[in-house]
């Protein structure tokens, strides 16, 4: 209950963002939101199923790919780029899935970071699109023709929108006894086995459906920035994913609405971690000798206080 | 391709493996004793090359520098343990991973704020500078076959510890069980810290070593890093043996496929299209080996005893 009192604040804050935002701070908070549509679907997959991907970036570069190959290619339209870039991006989620979901933990961690690197290699060798240097696109997407996407006031809203729909769709996905099956064989994979239930088929299309949503972040995020680079799927931001949902939901069961596959959280990380990047970032250019402590302090008080709620 | 280059390919296939073993040694280590995930152990392979330059050039010499830049490296392991890793043991990988993904931004930084973001170079000691004639028409730098003795030597080190040694049984026992270990008087906590220490010391090790034949410059150890996961997941997490033989794997594979894979295509297919895929074929090269040990094999070659 908590957990949509925190999103539904989120949302009515953002909504209300462009009253007092500039057009840096819209594009700012676009960036956040493209952030949270990404780190929405890692938590899906993450809190919901307990699968700690580590190549979500890559997804995310596929989809921002996606864009920009089909822009080169002379279709523009988000009606059909976007779609392809979520497919695309869902279908690569599909195959490399079925392998990485044969192993559990740590392997899992691995394998899926293995799979981002091989796709990172391929976009650094998609020479006829940038290769090394990256693919900048014409023009923002048009939207049935419409060059809408070029006012940020609408681009904001569009993606708002989207973020919240893909809220939307994880929160009743997880509610679902699909994502009870899912929950349930990450609490405890042998007692659904006993129930007669593979968990494999389960987490798979979940998998899938992460892909499918990474992919449509990174669509906007190509749009966002109108350009697309192999830097989109590095390692480092897979690791920046799971930060912000990791450390979102920290920072949201500090508020009692946390703990991950709660999707609020995810969202407050992605605002957060992006937000806090910046502003430091203002204060210094070495912003990461006080980033990267920060997330550690997190983790160690974060270990406090768990500590001390159980008697 | 002749032999002769061949032979140069895979004696650099074989270097490649070796500091990957360095690296990737630690790593199982810590994994296998204390089950805790350290992105941070690639930053430690950065830190033995940065410490490296400083001693070297404190001292004027590679051989002074050698033994205080691992003393260093094995202090900064002992602080990093005492005030990072050990509040982390028994919790979650995902706060590991976060936790340790934090160090590797700060030190990143730290380093680029210390020794700037430009490139170093470590100077190569005189007596193992030149080269030597291993074959007709082929001369092979002497450095470079330093390294792999010193790397074996390491490695055989390494196994008569873990093998042969009270620590090594210490160091055993608490991979497999380490509350029992514990419950029997030994002091667990003091056990990890020199585990940590020492696989700290040994990435640092292999960051001085490969000092002089690469640049030094700050993210050098996220490659690589990246790498010895591939590795002792081929390996199999905590095991020694499994970390070595992945490591020298991935070492050859990736150095093989890197100089020969796009003269492989040409036979097959057209040369422009070869000069395009393979590249890129060979970066993944590694990565595909990895998928396909863990399709079949999902707690790889040589699974640690749960």
């Amino acid at each position: 209950m908590r957990a949509a009192l925190l999103l539904s604040a989120l949302v009515a804050a953002l909504a209300l963002a462009p009253l007092a935002a500039d057009t840096y701070m819209l594009s700012l908070l676009a960036r956040a939101m493209i952030f949270a549509i990404a780190a929405l679907s890692l938590d899906f997959i993450l809190g919901g199923a307990g699968l700690v991907s580590f190549g979500h970036a890559a997804l995310m570069g596929i989809g921002a790919y996606g864009v920009g190959i089909l822009m080169e290619e002379g279709t523009r339209d988000a009606l059909v780029a976007f779609p392809v870039a979520m497919a695309v991006a869902a279908l690569f989620a599909l195959a490399t899935g079925a392998i990485s979901l044969k192993t559990r933990g740590v392997y899992f961690i691995m394998i899926t970071l293995a799979f981002g690197q091989m796709a990172f290699f391929v976009t650094q060798s998609l020479s006829a699109y940038g290769g090394d240097d990256g693919l900048t696109l014409a023009a923002r997407s048009t939207i049935a023709g419409n060059r809408w996407l070029k006012s940020p006031l609408t681009f904001h809203y569009v993606t708002l929108g989207l973020m919240v729909a893909s809220a939307l769709v994880c929160a009743m996905i997880l509610a679902s006894p699909f994502g009870r099956v899912l929950k349930a064989a990450k609490d405890n994979e042998r007692r659904v086995r006993a129930l007669g239930l593979d968990p494999y088929p389960y987490r798979l299309i979940a998998y899938a459906i992460a892909g499918a949503l990474a992919g449509l972040s990174g669509a906007l995020l190509a749009n966002l920035t109108e350009f697309v680079s192999p830097a989109f799927l590095s390692w480092h931001r897979s690791g920046e994913l799971i930060v912000m949902v990791v450390a979102g939901s920290m920072a949201a069961s500090a508020l009692g609405a946390g703990g991950t596959g709660r999707l609020g959280g995810a969202v407050l990380g992605a605002l957060g971690v992006i937000l806090v990047e910046e502003g430091l970032s203002h204060l210094t250019e070495h912003w990461r000798i006080i980033f990267g402590p920060l997330l550690v302090l997190l983790v160690l008080a974060g270990g406090v206080r768990s500590r001390r709620a159980r008697p | 391709m002749s032999t002769t280059l061949l032979l140069v390919q895979i004696l650099n296939g074989l270097q490649l493996g070796i500091l990957l073993f360095l690296v990737a040694g630690g790593l199982t280590l810590v994994f296998g004793v204390m089950d805790v995930i350290n992105l941070a152990h690639g930053v430690q392979y950065m830190l033995g090359a940065y410490l490296m330059v400083t001693a070297t050039a404190a001292t004027g010499s590679f051989w002074l520098g050698l033994p205080l830049a691992l003393a260093a490296a094995l202090v900064l392991g002992l602080v990093l343990e005492r005030l990072v890793i050990r509040p982390l043991y028994g919790r979650d990988h995902l706060e590991q991973v976060l936790a340790t993904f934090g160090i590797i931004l700060f030190v990143n930084e730290a380093v680029k704020m210390i020794w700037g973001a430009a490139p170093l170079s470590i100077p190569m000691p005189d007596a193992l500078s030149g080269s030597i004639r291993l074959m007709d028409g082929l001369n092979y730098p002497v450095y470079r076959l330093a390294l792999l003795a010193a790397g074996l030597g390491v490695a055989a080190g390494l196994y008569v510890l873990v093998t042969r040694t009270r620590s090594g049984m210490l160091l055993r026992a608490g991979a497999s069980n380490a509350p029992m270990v514990s419950a029997l008087g030994v002091d667990i906590t003091a056990l990890f810290a020199k585990v940590f220490a020492f696989g700290a010391m040994l990435a640092a090790f292999a960051g001085a070593m490969a000092g002089p034949i690469l640049s030094v410059e700050p993210g050098m150890g996220d490659g690589l890093l990246i790498l010895a996961f591939v590795v002792i997941v081929i390996g199999g997490i905590g095991s020694i043996r499994g970390a070595f033989i992945a490591a020298l794997l991935v070492g050859l594979i990736d150095t093989l496929g890197r100089s020969f894979l796009t003269d492989l295509l040409k036979l097959v297919m057209p040369a422009s299209d070869a000069t395009q895929a393979g590249p890129a074929l060979a970066s993944m090269t590694v990565y595909l080996l990895m998928a396909g040990v863990l399709f079949f094999r999902p707690r790889g070659l040589f699974p640690a005893p749960a």
